[in-house]
């Protein structure tokens, strides 16, 4: 066992791991933040997406033990100061980006990091970027619209219902 | 005007903040304190005996607490399944055991030989790494086909062969058929796969299992769609549990579509090794594990005929259907080809002489259960399909010939059993059309022509039975269960409500649309009103969610208890008013009494009844809380019309959906906003099935689509926007909301459209290509273009039999 | 995963000596080995992670050529290469998905040299050298069938070395589920001569088309390719394509990859 430090939503977080803990599990386990998914064991999925020192990561594939020291931002740390949801998680509900919520952590922190990269995305940047978050439920459009949203971009011309 | 509150509403959804917060409460994330962890030692091979298993070196790891292996569930139950068919011959099917770990015998790539449970989940993986299991491999059957020829190997040695049942429906239909096919003036026949699916929610399941012992009461957390009836056949069936010593909690699921309807080994093997060892014990299935243990869906290989007259009138439809079942029957299985499927051959259309024959066969892969739309979707794609062929052959529009065909009148008897209460196909068909731009495609497909790509346009119908219920038909058609739903509406002394349903969502929003009624019922705010699921500690007994059945079944079992709370209060309200109950009326959350100005409020009366101080004590009890149990007398028809638009690229075979069009006939619709979101769902897994998902098994059995490396899932970029419209309704004439169910319409109405565009496009291209089996990968679309080989070893022909051109 | 060992050095000379334990193994960014690891098909009993070594990371250039540190993600080359090297930013911005390009690094995918990779494309078709701590391999030589390279044990790549070509593109066609090529083709167009590569195709793993670089090289247009095909021989055949559906796949990217050449 190794200890590691980490601050994860502006806290600091500490505990014992293993070489072979994922940072998922470390989240997950012992920071006690369960909001960040496990979907899959090829990488593929994205449910577990974080920010690791402001980039999009699978922590699925990051060791816990290579974190030390990050700055790492999980969807439990989202939300406005006052507790109100933030611009894309207010968007992802009005525009029903969302069913069964499994991939939605992955997908609000995937929408964060691309709009951090690229304000005013266009549909099909949306489609490409989100490459690596699969959802089952939606079939996408609500969540190419909420984006879209809050991005601060008409909707209009996407069908609406 | 759109309303903002009530049926009809857009409400958002109240759960959607929990998700989008990280608060969600999925079975994964639940842990009870000292809790073990169970890993499954499965089967690498297809079929095999197994000779011995030596656990010696595995019980001495380190923290190992004990290993489980078949001898240990000797004398305890099975799985059990949950529907008997009765064959062509009078003859039950063959139903071999299916028991929790292999006994004597492996039979499929998966199955659960021994299980390790262990402090933590690494420990009992490494631990399972150290059992040597002595395993003979056997020859397995995986082609359809070959499993049924004489002399085939055996799935269950003690089953007279692979034959699960040879069902034929109506039987007495069989001759007319025959003779209307010979008498034809055209017959078009096709012969197509309904390719194997994996249903891949993407919340792999769970399952924790908890016994205390002070109580002697079991508790099983399980990623379910009808905790219900987990609890009533993994009690009964499997553990002997009786129900009142049994909680199954279901909290949130993170998905579901048919593949979490179904009771597992794994839920019975936590349950029965948490009171064994007396600690909790979980199991988290890892994405690989689900793939060679989570039921998988379709896998039918179909020849269908149909006949018609020289009018272009449809005279007959016959199919013969081969269905795999997999290596044993998982809990509705032997239900999906038959009742679910047989029964929706007329589709939307008049045709007057229907047969079918289904022949069920086991083979040694993963069981085949109900996926997203289950039987509807392999009905509707041979129709559709066969139909889009004939207009081809015989040159004429292929709207035209359904129109020419549609049932126009309601209600109506259909040859295969069912009746229809309400439709209107034609005025869906007209949506579409207009969704569609038909008039516009020349002109697109000139555009697409201009950056050298083929653009097809398909359309097709469907027609589903949903909303799964009368118990009394489904018990003759064989089902060992009723298929009510319940509710229980309580009102506290304060006027708020709680709804405690036995349906379940996972994804559906339940937690918003059932409010959404009670609200409207009551003229009081959506926010007053709780939806309670999931937990069968403190629901009524239900039944679950599939089949589209939650807002039809589930809902109106709730209107039927909010009805007996209403009566009730409206005679409380009538003795605080001293009127007479039958001039109380109900609106904006007052009662009043009819002709005067006298009121009283929803929440006074509410309080009334739980501080009974004036109140009618002689007549009425107090309290207001009512349970009703529902049960239809008919399955809901949904129906509609869809339109798919496509470009393939002639140099590789891509194909790019263009365009996804649904017209869809629900009903009465309580959340447009929920039920738009249902259709894209549904639509992107057709689509998916359509175009690229493909379940496939080598001849010896081994899986080579076991991750989301070779099983390909839609991504963002593989779909459009989708239009949808369910402004054509026809409200359901039996239930008490008038709606129909939507969750499975998408799946089952788009893989025909697509296919039938990707025909048109390349016979557009001069490419006069028939049929392509899905899913139409870019390799297969260049294969049947060029006529040359697709792809390699191991594809899809090496299990299902006939049709597979490339 | 089985249990291992972690080690987190800071140059590469410590790295080399943490390697030289056997069974160490180096630790990109994981976007190969860790998923790897998960179904347990490696069990390195240490893991020497290589992403605290600056002098190993960032996209230089050095006269004609790019230097690119072993270390380098693919976002960082994405970005960062797109003004020198078009046709490499374009290949790097389509490896995987976001959070795999800020993970996954070039040292990472070349030691791998999985049939599907990206990169061996660009390397084979740029006739760049590959660095290590130790010495420098020219990608003829570099590259010796499926996940099989001239590496010996514990040995790091710490650079790549690129020349710039005049023109050059690389065309992905996705395998529909794992979105790796199922064919990819990289072509560079050089003063002296035209390199095409070609990835995922072959179970050698990647090689270089020699009859479309020399119908190219004295005409560098699509129509040049015109009658040309790649055999099917030795193409890998499976659930996603024919050997013969491989073969042809070559020819149409190759002509894509030579008309969107920039
Ligand atoms: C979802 C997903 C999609 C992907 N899609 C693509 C794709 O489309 N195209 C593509 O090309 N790749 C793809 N990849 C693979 C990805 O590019 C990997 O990043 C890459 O193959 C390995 O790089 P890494 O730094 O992550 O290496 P690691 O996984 O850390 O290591 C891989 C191997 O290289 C060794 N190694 C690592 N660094 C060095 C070094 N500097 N010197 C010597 N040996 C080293 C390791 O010991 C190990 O054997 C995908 C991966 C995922 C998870
Ligand atoms: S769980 Fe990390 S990508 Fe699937
Ligand atoms: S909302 Fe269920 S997987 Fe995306």
């Amino acid at each position: 066992m190794t200890s590691v430090k980490m601050t994860v939503n502006g806290k600091s977080v500490s505990g014992e791991v293993e070489g072979r803990t994922l940072l998922v599990s470390f989240l997950r386990e012992q920071a006690g933040l369960t909001g960040t998914h496990v979907g899959c064991d090829t990488s593929q999925c994205g449910a577990c997406l974080v920010h690791v020192n402001g980039d999009a990561v699978k922590s699925c594939t990051m060791l816990a033990l290579e974190a030390e020291g990050a700055d790492v931002a999980t969807i439990e740390g989202q939300a406005n100061a006052d507790g109100s949801l933030n611009v894309i998680q207010q968007a992802f509900q009005d525009h029903h980006g969302l069913q069964c919520g499994f991939c939605t952590p992955g997908m609000v922190m995937s929408a964060a990091a691309l709009l951090k990269e690229n304000p005013k995305p266009s549909e099909s940047e949306i489609r490409n970027y989100l490459q690596g978050n699969i959802c089952r439920c939606t079939g996408y459009h609500n969540i190419v619209k909420a984006v879209l949203a809050a991005s601060g971009q008409d909707v209009g011309a996407i069908a609406a219902e | 005007m759109p309303k903002d509150s009530g049926i009809g509403a857009s409400s958002k959804r109240r759960e959607d903040v929990r998700f989008l917060t990280g608060a969600g409460n999925y079975t994964d994330d639940i842990n009870i304190r000292g809790q073990a962890y169970v890993h499954f030692l499965r089967s690498d091979v297809a079929h095999g005996k197994i000779n011995g298993i030596d656990t010696n070196a595995a019980e001495a790891m380190p923290g190992v607490v004990r290993i489980f292996t078949g001898k240990d569930f000797e004398g305890i139950g099975g799985l059990p399944c949950g529907w008997q068919v009765t064959d062509r011959h009078g003859e039950v099917m063959q139903e071999p055991p299916h028991p929790v770990l292999a006994q004597g015998k492996v039979r499929h790539v998966g199955d659960p030989i021994a299980a390790v449970v262990a402090d933590t989940a690494e420990q009992a993986r490494d631990a399972v790494e150290a059992i040597e299991v002595d395993l003979e491999e056997l020859p397995a059957v995986i082609n359809m086909k070959e499993a049924l020829k004489e002399g085939a190997t055996k799935v269950h040695d003690d089953l007279t062969s692979n034959l699960c049942y040879d069902w034929g429906f109506v039987e007495e239909n069989k001759g007319a058929v025959e003779e209307a096919i010979q008498n034809a003036a055209h017959v078009t026949t096709l012969e197509l796969v309904n390719n194997r699916l994996v249903a891949n929610p993407m919340e792999p399941r769970v399952a924790v299992g908890d016994f205390e012992r002070g109580t002697g009461n079991s508790t099983l957390y399980t990623t379910s769609q009808n905790p219900h009836v987990i609890r009533l056949l993994m009690g009964a069936f499997v553990l002997g549990i009786p129900e009142h010593k049994l909680r199954v909690v279901a909290p949130d699921v993170g998905g579901g579509f048919g593949t979490k309807i179904f009771h597992y080994a794994e839920e019975a093997f936590c349950t029965f090794a948490a009171k064994a060892i007396n600690r909790p014990v979980k199991w988290t299935s890892s994405r690989s594990e689900a793939f060679i243990s989570d039921a998988h869906g379709r896998d039918h290989v179909t020849k269908i005929e149909l006949a018609l007259d020289a009018d272009n009138n449809f005279t007959a439809v016959r199919t013969e259907t081969h269905a795999n079942m997999g290596a044993y029957l998982s809990t509705f299985a032997p239900s999906v080809p038959t009742w679910l499927h047989g029964v929706l051959m007329a589709g939307n259309y008049k045709t007057p002489n229907i047969y079918v024959n289904v022949k069920a066969v086991f083979t040694n892969t993963v069981p085949v259960d109900a996926y997203r739309g289950a039987g509807r979707p392999e009905a509707t794609y041979q129709l559709e399909r066969v139909i889009d062929k004939a207009a081809r052959e015989l040159g004429v529009d292929p709207i035209a010939l359904r129109r020419q065909n549609f049932i126009t009148e309601f209600p109506y008897d259909t040859p295969v059993a069912v009746t229809y209460d309400t439709g209107d196909y034609g005025a869906t068909m007209d949506k579409l059309e207009e969704m569609a731009d038909i008039a516009g495609f020349a002109e697109r497909r000139r555009q697409s022509e201009a950056k050298g790509k083929l653009r097809g346009l398909g359309i097709n119908c469907y027609i589903e039975a949903c909303g799964i219920a009368p118990s009394n038909l489904v018990g003759q058609l064989g089902a060992r269960a009723g298929l009510y739903e319940s509710a229980t509406v309580r009102v506290n002394a304060t006027g708020g409500l709680v709804v405690m349903t036995g349906s379940h969502s996972h994804g559906q929003g339940h937690e918003t649309a059932f409010p959404q009624v009670i609200a409207e019922m009551i003229g009081i705010d959506e926010s007053m009103i709780e939806i309670v699921h999931g937990d069968t500690a403190n629901t009524p007994m239900g039944m679950g969610t599939y089949g589209s059945r939650s807002l039809a079944v589930g809902g109106s079992a709730m209107v039927r208890a909010a009805e007996k709370v209403i009566n009730k209060a409206k005679k409380i309200a009538a003795h605080l008013m001293e009127a007479s109950d039958a001039d109380i009326e109900l609106k904006d959350g007052a009662f009043s009494v009819a002709g005067t100005d006298k009121s009283v409020a929803w929440g006074d009366v509410c309080l009334a009844a739980y501080v009974p101080h004036n109140y009618p004590l002689e007549d009425l009890e107090p309290g207001l809380e009512e349970t009703a149990f529902y049960d239809p007398s008919n399955f809901t028809y949904p129906s509609g019309a869809y339109a798919c638009e496509v470009e393939v690229d002639p140099d590789t075979g891509k194909v790019t959906i263009e365009r996804m069009m649904a017209a869809d006939d629900f009903g009465n619709v309580v959340n447009p906003m929920i039920v738009s979101g249902q259709v894209h769902g549904g639509l992107a897994q057709g689509i998916g099935q359509a175009l690229l998902e493909n379940c496939v098994y080598d001849e010896n059995g081994q899986l080579l689509s076991a991750s989301y490396m070779d099983y390909a899932m839609p991504r963002a970029s593989d779909l459009p926007n989708f239009e949808v419209d369910h402004s054509c309704a026809t409200p359901c004439t039996h239930n008490p909301l008038g709606v129909k169910g939507c969750g499975e319409a998408g799946a089952i109405g788009s893989p025909p459209s697509v296919v039938n565009a990707v025909i048109d496009a390349l016979n557009s291209g001069g490419k006069d290509v028939p049929h392509i089996d899905m899913p139409m990968s870019p390799a297969r679309v260049w294969a049947a273009m060029n006529r040359a080989s697709a792809t390699g070893h191991g594809t899809a022909e090496g299990r299902s039999l006939g049709g597979a051109s490339g | 995963m089985y249990n291992f060992e972690f080690e987190q050095p800071t140059t590469v000379a410590d790295a080399v000596k943490a390697l030289s334990e056997e069974d160490a193994q180096a630790l990109g960014g994981g976007q190969t080995l860790l998923p790897t690891m998960k179904q347990r098909l490696a069990m390195p009993s240490k893991l020497v992670s290589l992403t605290a070594i600056d002098e190993i990371k960032g996209v230089k250039k050095d006269g004609d050529q790019l230097v690119i540190g072993g270390g380098t993600t693919h976002g960082t080359v994405a970005r960062e290469a797109s003004a020198d090297y078009p046709g490499l930013a374009g290949l790097a911005s389509k490896i995987g998905d976001p959070a795999v390009r800020n993970r996954g690094t070039m040292g990472g995918s070349l030691a791998n040299n999985d049939p599907s990779a990206c990169y061996p494309a660009a390397l084979l078709a740029s006739g760049g050298t590959v660095v290590t701590d130790r010495r420098e391999i020219a990608a003829d030589d570099y590259f010796q069938g499926m996940f099989t390279t001239a590496l010996e044990e514990g040995e790091i790549i710490t650079a790549v070395k690129l020349p710039i070509p005049e023109k050059s593109n690389y065309q992905k066609f996705e395998q529909p589920a794992s979105r790796f090529p199922l064919v990819g083709v990289f072509v560079a167009k050089y003063a002296g001569g035209v390199r095409v590569a070609v990835t995922g195709a072959s179970n050698e793993g990647v090689f270089r088309w020699t009859e479309a670089e020399e119908a190219l090289s004295g005409d560098f247009s699509a129509s040049a390719l015109e009658g040309l095909s790649a055999s099917a021989e030795g193409m890998i055949s499976d659930i996603h394509g024919s050997s013969e559906y491989r073969a042809h796949l070559i020819g149409v990217m190759t002509k894509r990859a030579v008309t969107a050449a920039a």
